[in-house]
């Protein structure tokens, strides 16, 4: 009854919106992107979008005007003819030629597409149950590593029954991010995909492709853009609860910019490794536990560590987190296999691992010891 | 002895028996016919209601109705109820109904095992559905159950796939009976280049299902054994390949999209020249265009797997291979509109759903040469695109080529006419709402929204709005279908023998409805 209610007023608000909509959403075609690979995939699509039209006119022509004049209450009497070899032959010979001629084209944008030599850089791409990491491979910011998740305010505003204002996000609702990932514009950049529990698919239509980031297997695509600016896609293949939550925004920055965000970076790395060899009081574990919790747990164990069990067990109460902590942080840094509980060695560092373990051990009624960055490490 | 032969041949006088053990025991070709086709009216309904709950959570941005995992496993049972428990079964009830009747056969050649097949199915889908009630919830990796995704399913997982397992067996063996029937059955003079073109699409698509089933069962024992028995047939770190897993279930798969639309492909080309009482133009041409689609059906599984990063010299091969389908298909659609040129049609309820078919179709099968063009797959892949592409040949395609069949076959079942002003409004409305529902899902996946998600970034509200809309006009008014059906069980207007002045063909000179055995004695065919 309630969701009925509730069916009946999104039905009336919703309706609303088309209404009253300033701006036209009503989107309907592909966009031209802003790399060439996307504006000849464009190019294409228009060609055989047009053929397809032309076609129908024909075919659904006659038909339109056979059925207008060839009816019975016409008095229209029924021809017996049942056959003709000139028809037939030209009717498999026609579109045979205009397949041919649309082959051509195809071929050459996706060899075009396929061909990732002589490239400027690499990234990494990994897929992970419900984000992206990116590990730059060379060039200037070679070894820069981060995770890229749904940015907070948009995973709050996504949970069932949030009843969020969505228009505050605009046209970024579930496609922004906490740490996009940045390139420089006009480089030809190679990324390697890759994923580390089930099969994603890394798409921004911008560029003009997707490509699947399969675990244990290494995919190869590229992309070249010119124009600096802020380029949004998301997963496009189906990776368990929250494959709807797992966006991927793209900065293309001018080479100058680039390499003052490597700076950047490279200094914040910097600071964590430094932050992981000291002694962490209680205090700031548990903010920056709660900071890790929401951003890489919350989805699956909930805010309240209840989970929804069977499939995502609780944290709070739970014999792990109260137990012994080395049984924890191992569980933590390698998953569990067969279950969506991923292995976290790779995606948080030290010291983020050890606030979320002292976090997860010291709320909702949990109180056992807490974890320094040092045992993390020893347990790595 | 001679009490044996007395008691024998009382037996052949009998009707059939009474009450519930009739459906149970039944060994005749028209009580299982009719069992078929109602298990996939219910199934229609089944998978619908899972259709209603997409669009009600699509209807706006933001979670409203079901959680994300739910919402998952509805698009993944929604898809398994309706191809193997409501399209694949339809179309075998229409096989027993039709087959035996069109060929001038008694019955089915293996009637004992028509029965068996028939019974797998509740079965099988009450174990599918009851995954739901297990720890863990209902399959939600999406019906192609790729791993590693579908390995990380509950408790439901072994109940699943020993229900696909149960479908699989089941169309098997129905797949074998209509083979033997065919090949075997046909009355004096019925050669082969004399069957109607159903019974023709209908041989083919059974050898196609006695090909690709086994393919099927084989890849989901291997995810079997991949959870349970510590194999790694498809995990790279045991020296498997996930992508391996994608390369075996569409060699099943593609040829399982030809199996839900070439009986589609008959009916249409017995219904068409009924109503414009013209005889099929260009036969010969229509039983080697289905031949050389099943051909080809073989070879171009990998172009649903564009993205998955195969050598380039295999992706042109599957383009090419794809792009080629085109020219049969064509040639399908050029001799329906052929046979209504200068033909004297009549509109009634099958004639309008067998137009609204051609049309329909085509439109799926221009969508679909959109997406055998490689470069532009990487855009449209996994997304709405897709989605409107393949309900448009599935829904308008063969769901409407079913209800054609059931409405203009209907008379001679029953012996009762349907309903005709009921089943134009239900075309109408039908086909309106159908086009809300599906048409601005072509622009979402062009504007970018990929498929299979529960929540959607706030500018693709608008076309979301209408095509919910579309969806619950055109899920409400298949009730509609099923009170004019059973309208018509009931009762109606008495038909003819021959029930349409344009029909030709076996079944027409049976009285209507016909007795419990027909054909008993051969017909001669000229």
């Amino acid at each position: 009854m309630k969701a009925i209610h509730k069916l009946a007023g999104a039905v009336t608000a919703s309706l609303g919106t088309i209404v009253t909509s300033a701006h036209a959403d009503f989107a309907l075609n592909m966009r031209e992107g802003v790399t060439e690979t996307s504006k000849s995939v464009y190019d294409l699509h228009m060609t055989i979008f047009w053929v397809c039209c032309v076609i129908g006119v024909v075919v659904f022509g006659a038909m339109i005007y056979s059925i207008i004049n060839h009816r019975k209450s016409k008095g229209a009497v029924a021809a017996q003819f049942h056959e003709s070899t000139t028809m037939e032959i030209l009717w498999t010979v026609v579109p045979i030629v205009i397949l041919v001629s649309m082959a051509v084209p195809a071929t050459t944008t996706l060899l075009a597409m396929e061909d990732t030599s002589n490239a400027d850089m690499s990234i990494k791409v990994t897929g992970i149950q419900w984000k992206w990491k990116y590990d730059y491979v060379d060039g200037e910011g070679a070894g820069v590593s981060f995770v890229s998740s749904l940015h907070p305010k948009h995973n709050e505003a996504r949970l069932l029954g949030a009843n969020a204002d969505l228009t505050e996000f605009g046209d970024e609702y579930l496609l922004d991010v906490d740490n996009p990932l940045v390139i420089p514009t006009g480089q030809k950049i190679r990324f390697l995909l890759t994923a580390a529990d089930v099969i994603h698919a890394w798409w921004v239509p911008d560029f003009g492709w997707k490509k699947d980031a399969i675990p244990g297997f290494i995919n190869e695509a590229w992309t070249k853009v010119d124009e600096p600016g802020v380029y949004r896609g998301q997963c496009a293949e189906l990776c368990g609860k929250d494959h709807g939550f797992m966006p991927i925004v793209v900065v293309a920055k001018s080479p100058e910019d680039y390499s003052k965000w490597v700076a950047e970076q490279q200094a914040a790395a910097r600071a964590v490794e430094a932050s992981a060899e000291r002694e962490w009081n209680m205090d700031e574990l548990m903010a920056k536990g709660e900071q890790v919790y929401t951003t890489n747990c919350a989805a699956c164990h909930q805010a309240n560590g209840q989970g929804l069990p069977p499939a995502f067990p609780p944290i709070a109460g739970s014999a792990i987190a109260s137990g012994d902590a080395n049984a924890h942080i191992s569980l933590v840094l390698n998953g569990k296999p067969g279950t969506a509980m991923a292995a976290y060695r790779d995606i948080l560092d030290d010291a983020s691992l050890a606030a979320v373990l002292t976090f997860q051990r010291n709320s909702w009624g949990n109180a056992a010891s807490t974890v320094q960055p040092a045992d993390v490490k020893a347990a790595r | 002895m001679s009490t044996a032969t007395a008691t024998h041949d009382d037996h052949h006088d009998h009707g059939p028996a009474k009450g519930l053990m009739r459906w149970v025991t039944t060994t005749n070709h028209k009580d299982i016919g009719t069992l078929y086709l109602l298990f996939a009216l219910v199934m229609f309904f089944v998978g619908g209601a899972m259709a209603m709950v997409i669009r009600a959570e699509l209807f706006q941005p933001g979670m409203q109705v079901v959680d994300p995992q739910f919402f998952n496993s509805m698009t993944t049972v929604h898809a398994l109820v309706m191809i193997f428990g409501a399209v694949m079964p339809a179309f075998t009830g229409l096989a027993n109904w039709l087959i035996p009747m069109m060929i001038g056969a008694p019955d089915m050649a293996l009637p004992r095992m028509n029965n068996f097949s028939f019974w797998i199915l509740p079965f099988a889908f009450t174990l599918l559905l009851s995954t739901f009630f297990m720890a863990g919830g209902g399959p939600a990796a999406g019906w192609t159950l790729y791993p590693p995704l579908s390995l990380q399913m509950g408790d439901g997982f072994p109940f699943m796939i020993f229900a696909l397992h149960l479908a699989g067996i089941s169309s098997i063996m129905g797949s074998i009976n209509i083979v033997v029937t065919i090949l075997n059955m046909r009355a004096p003079g019925m050669t082969l280049m004399k069957m109607p073109l159903f019974v023709w699409t209908w041989l083919i698509t059974a050898y196609l299902l006695i090909a690709t089933m086994p393919v099927l069962a084989g890849a989901i024992t291997m995810l079997l054994t991949d959870k349970f028995a510590g194999t790694s047939f498809f995990s790279a770190a045991g020296g498997g390949d996930p992508v391996m897993y994608q390369h075996i279930f569409w060699f099943f798969g593609h040829p399982e999209v030809y199996i839900l639309i070439l009986p589609a492909f008959g009916i249409i080309s017995a219904i068409v020249p009924t109503f414009a009482r013209k005889p099929l133009f260009g036969y010969s041409s229509m039983v080697y265009a289905t031949a050389s689609i099943a051909f080809l059906s073989f070879i171009v599984w990998a172009h649903h797997m564009f993205t998955v990063g195969m050598p380039v010299v295999a992706e042109l091969f599957f383009m090419y291979a794809t792009m080629m389908i085109a020219v049969p298909t064509g040639v399908k659609v050029f001799n329906w509109v052929s046979t209504m040129w200068k033909g004297a049609m009549t509109f009634e309820t099958p004639m309008l759903f067998a137009i609204g078919f051609i049309i329909m179709f085509t439109i799926g099968g221009f969508s679909g040469l959109m997406l055998a063009i490689a470069p532009a797959d990487f855009q449209y892949h996994d997304t709405y695109f897709v989605v409107a592409h393949f309900h448009y040949v599935l829904v308008t395609g063969a769901v409407y080529s079913i209800m054609a069949a059931a409405y203009y076959w209907l008379p001679k079942w029953t012996g009762n006419m349907y309903d005709e002003k009921l089943g134009k409004m239900h075309f109408w409305i039908s086909t309106i709402s159908v086009n809300v529902l599906f048409f601005p899902q072509h622009f979402l996946g062009l504007a970018g929204m990929p498929r299979r998600i529960p929540d959607y970034a706030v500018q693709f509200t608008d076309w979301n709005v209408i095509s919910s809309v579309g969806g619950f006009v055109f899920g409400v008014s298949q009730l509609m279908f099923a009170y004019i059906v059973f309208k018509c069980i009931r009762g109606g207007d008495k038909a003819t023998d021959q029930v349409w002045e344009g029909a030709k063909g076996l079944e027409w000179t049976l009285p209507s409805p016909p007795p419990y055995h027909t054909f008993t004695e051969a017909p001669q065919v000229k």
